[in-house]
């Protein structure tokens, strides 16, 4: 730890490491200096001039941004004030300067009531301007479906052009012409090219750089904001939805808690409008004698699937049952219960998109080999094996990015093409699919120079490969730990809670293959978007959004509700478990917990309460590495877990990562209007893909 | 060119590059801003905010002679303005214009060092120090028959 020196700060005498920038040693001791261009965790950048204080025995005011706290020549503490007079007169011109084109749209504007200048203005009162010079005036400009830039707003504090520099490492946006004409320019000169990810209008203290879906359309104070965990990817990022009316105006960062501090990919800021697609489902389909759909009730759907799966376990038929990566911890417990207690039957299974049962065999005895997501933005060095992160997984890019940025840690990318990694990283290195090893192995004397690492890898290191990958680890002599990528919000929680076909079991493509398969159960999951169904005689149930391929080939659908409309628990690709939160409900549509407790209720099965919290408490005390701590998870914090350290037996079927990529996600991204909006826009900026 | 400057420096040398750059071509280009940005290891966004940023830097061609007349405090004090207001009625020109036959473009300028010599007019690199309307006529006229 660096040097402590005194800082007496309006009156009051703090310690402060030597060195720290002022405006963070008076933050940590509860005094705030106002500030527009600084924002933690960027370069430094001195522009905005909020943050001047007094210092004593320096004749002008000084910056407090970049000010570093030391001792005076003489050996006394340096004496600050941050709200004397001559401060507070010196902020007021501030403000009146920043307000000299600023057309003052507050009520019309979507920062007003969460704008950093309009509290600024409201703490130091510039109630009036000197100026009677016209106004500067722009018009507004669209620079893609999703970002609207207003220059009149803009107090050019270059916040949306170093986030999107160093940390999204795009750098999309910069600033055009000089004086009084200056203002953020965007790449393409009329619009953007980028990932689309909203991190300058989150970055934006003014309303500037405004959101195209959310823009006029509510008040901030007019919703309920709810923080949830985004349904899209499996890095688990937390979103918090503004709710207005049942409706879902928008997700952002609000309060930066999640283990995503404030970073947001476009899916998860934009990508929840697939609750309100007009294809989604709102009442149970019934396949009639045509061929068609026939719309039924509840009552009688829950009827025809009690009967039907009591027929068939009476009879000992196949059931073949299909789990979802989308779907919460405690619906996959209460499916796989249901499947093995309830039903009888093995063939459960999942789309598994990452070999995790390998990695967790190579792994076993070992302890502390899993990394967490801080692990990658804290380990000295980090190598990325097989995947093109920032379209993939960019929270775990972000980490990589920031851990480079504010560490200096190395980066290596083993890959098939370019990656946004290369930037950073100390050794790129080009490999054909199928090369991995050779192309870690040729790191060798490298990464054993390293005194800790982070491996991170895709689906094309699985089974043999991954087992000599994890050798390689070992070799290293140096602490290893490691991230199995998998794609969706919870394939690590599905594969956690179980939906495998162990003891001999079908696997998912077993079960599609079986000829005599009676039923085929999918929940939340479209198996037959790539693979035909053998078994012409089968009943199959699905429950889903979406009248999907495989809903479209079903003989019951059951409208089910999204991740935003349930509660319960995921785990992310580090394995760390967050809560769900219910935003808004869907008319017509139940959790998939509630169908499935349904089902069990009608067949008179004794399968637990399916409540959310119920489930989670048999979770807690059956699954290993799950007895989380429930105050932490309440709070919204991420809870580690452990998978069981020891021997697992290898798995039939198939793996393999869908491949998505930045604005793809599955069957969600096909329903998402504003993923699909910006779809094409990107795509050059990165090289090669993997899949 | 890179040469000169030290290891991870390249960036230093978008703005040199862009002036002699644009001394050849006669404008800023967007193939320009390209190839300086390779060159330079920066993105074609950053060499396009030093092209906005510096008023040297010009993206569109200007006339054989492109004059430059400063109002700044100095010069506006003892008759830039009045000089400037000239210069646009001799040259029938506005700021950062360019007559059709590519001869002479305008531009009003801000302060480019000579106070001393106020009030100042550049013609390309040559500066013309303490000028009166008639001898910006005179040196126009000179101009024409020169080339």
């Amino acid at each position: 730890m660096a040097e402590l020196v005194k800082v007496k700060i309006n009156g009051q005498e703090f310690e402060a490491e030597k060195g720290k920038l002022l405006i963070e040693a008076a933050r940590e001791n509860g005094i705030e200096i106002p500030a527009f261009c600084y924002k933690e965790g960027y370069s430094l950048q001195a522009a905005c001039r909020m943050c001047l204080v007094e210092v004593e025995g320096t004749p002008k005011l000084q910056v407090g941004c970049t000010l570093p706290v030391d001792v005076n020549r003489d050996g006394t503490p340096m004496v600050v004030h941050t709200e004397s007079d001559t401060v507070k007169a010196a902020r007021k011109s501030t403000l009146e300067l920043l307000l000299t084109n600023h057309p003052l749209d507050c009520p019309v504007c979507d920062k007003g009531g969460e704008c950093e200048l309009q509290d600024m203005v409201f703490r130091y009162g510039a109630g009036e301007s000197r100026y009677t010079e016209r106004k500067v005036h722009t018009p507004e400009k669209q620079w893609s479906p999703v970002v609207f830039f207003d220059a009149p707003r803009c107090i050019l504090c270059y916040r949306c052009v170093r986030a999107c520099n160093e940390g999204m490492g795009v750098g999309a946006l910069g600033i055009g012409n000089r004086g009084v004409v200056a203002e953020i320019i965007p790449n393409k000169h009329d619009h953007l090219e980028c990932d689309e990810c909203g991190a300058c209008i989150d970055i934006c203290p003014v309303g500037a750089l405004t959101s195209g879906i959310y823009r006029y359309q509510t008040r901030p104070w007019e919703m309920n904001h709810v923080g949830t965990i985004c349904t899209h990817c499996s890095d688990g990022c937390k979103t918090t939805l503004g709710v207005r009316d049942g409706e879902i105006m928008r997700g952002n960062n609000r309060d930066s808690s999640g283990i995503n501090g404030e970073f947001l990919c476009v899916k998860g800021r934009y990508g929840f409008d697939f609750v309100n697609h007009p294809d989604r489902l709102q009442t149970p389909l019934l396949r009639n004698a045509a061929g068609g759909f026939d719309e039924i009730s509840w009552a009688q759907a829950l009827d025809l699937v009690s009967k039907k799966f009591t027929e068939v376990k009476s009879k000992n038929g196949k059931f073949g049952v299909i789990g979802s990566n989308h779907t919460t911890n405690e619906e996959n417990y209460f499916l796989q219960k249901f499947a093995r207690q309830g039903l009888g039957t093995k063939n459960i299974d999942h789309h598994r998109t990452g070999d995790l049962a390998t990695l967790f065999d190579a792994l076993s005895g070992k302890t502390d080999a899993l990394a967490s997501m801080q692990d990658v933005y804290t380990a000295k060095a980090v190598l990325v094996v097989g995947s093109d992160l920032a379209q993939q997984h960019p929270l775990l890019s972000f980490q990589a990015r920031a851990n480079y940025r504010h560490h200096a840690a190395h980066i290596y990318a083993v890959t098939t093409g370019e990656v946004r990694e290369d930037k950073q990283a100390v050794a790129s290195v080009r490999v054909q699919k199928g090369g991995e090893l050779a192309g870690v192995e040729s790191l060798r004397d490298k990464l054993k120079a390293e005194a800790n690492l982070v491996i991170v890898f895709g689906d094309t290191v699985q089974g043999d490969a991954l087992r000599k990958l994890v050798a390689f680890g070992d070799s290293l002599g140096i602490p290893v730990k490691y991230v199995g990528l998998v794609d969706y919000s919870n394939s690590r929680g599905a594969y956690d809670m179980d939906l495998l076909p162990r003891d001999g079991g079908l696997s998912r493509e077993q079960m599609l293959a079986a000829a005599d398969l009676d039923v085929l159960w999918v929940v939340g999951a479209n198996p037959l978007k790539s693979a035909a169904l053998a078994s012409k005689n089968a009943c199959v149930v699905v429950q889903d959004m979406f009248l999907t391929e495989t809903a479209k080939a079903a003989t019951l659908v059951l409208p089910a509700a999204s991740a935003y409309e349930k509660n319960g628990t995921v785990t992310n690709v580090t394995g760390e478990v967050q809560k769900l939160k219910q935003a808004i409900k869907v008319m017509g549509t139940k959790t998939d917990l509630e169908i499935m407790g349904s089902i069990a209720k009608e067949m008179g099965l004794n399968l637990g309460i399916w409540l959310p919290e119920k489930m989670l408490e048999e979770i807690r005390s059956t699954v290993h590495g799950y007895n989380v701590a429930l105050p932490v998870l309440s709070s919204g914090a991420a809870v580690a877990t452990q998978p069981l350290n020891g021997k697992v037996a290898a798995l039939p079927g198939t793996i393999g990562s869908a491949g998505d990529t930045l604005f793809t996600s599955g069957t969600l991204g096909r329903y998402s209007k504003t993923l699909n909006s910006v779809m094409e826009a990107p795509g050059s900026l990165y090289g090669g893909k993997d899949h | 060119m890179l040469q000169s400057y030290p290891e991870g420096k390249k960036r230093s040398a978008v703005v040199p590059m862009l002036i002699y750059a644009q001394d050849e071509t006669g404008a800023v280009t967007a193939e320009l801003i390209e190839e300086v940005a390779k060159r330079c290891e920066v993105t074609p966004l950053q060499v396009d905010e030093v092209v906005g940023y510096y008023s040297m830097l010009h993206r569109k061609p200007q006339g054989k002679f492109h004059v430059q007349v400063c109002t700044n405090i100095s010069c506006m004090l003892v008759g830039g303005t009045e000089l400037y207001d000239q210069a646009c009625k001799k040259l029938g020109l506005g700021h950062k214009q360019t007559a059709a036959d590519g001869v002479f473009s305008l531009e009003e300028v801000e302060c480019m060092g000579a106070c001393s010599w106020a009030p100042m007019v550049a013609i390309n690199y040559d500066y013309h120090h303490n000028v009166t309307p008639e001898q910006f006529d005179a040196l126009i006229e000179g101009l024409k028959r020169a080339q």
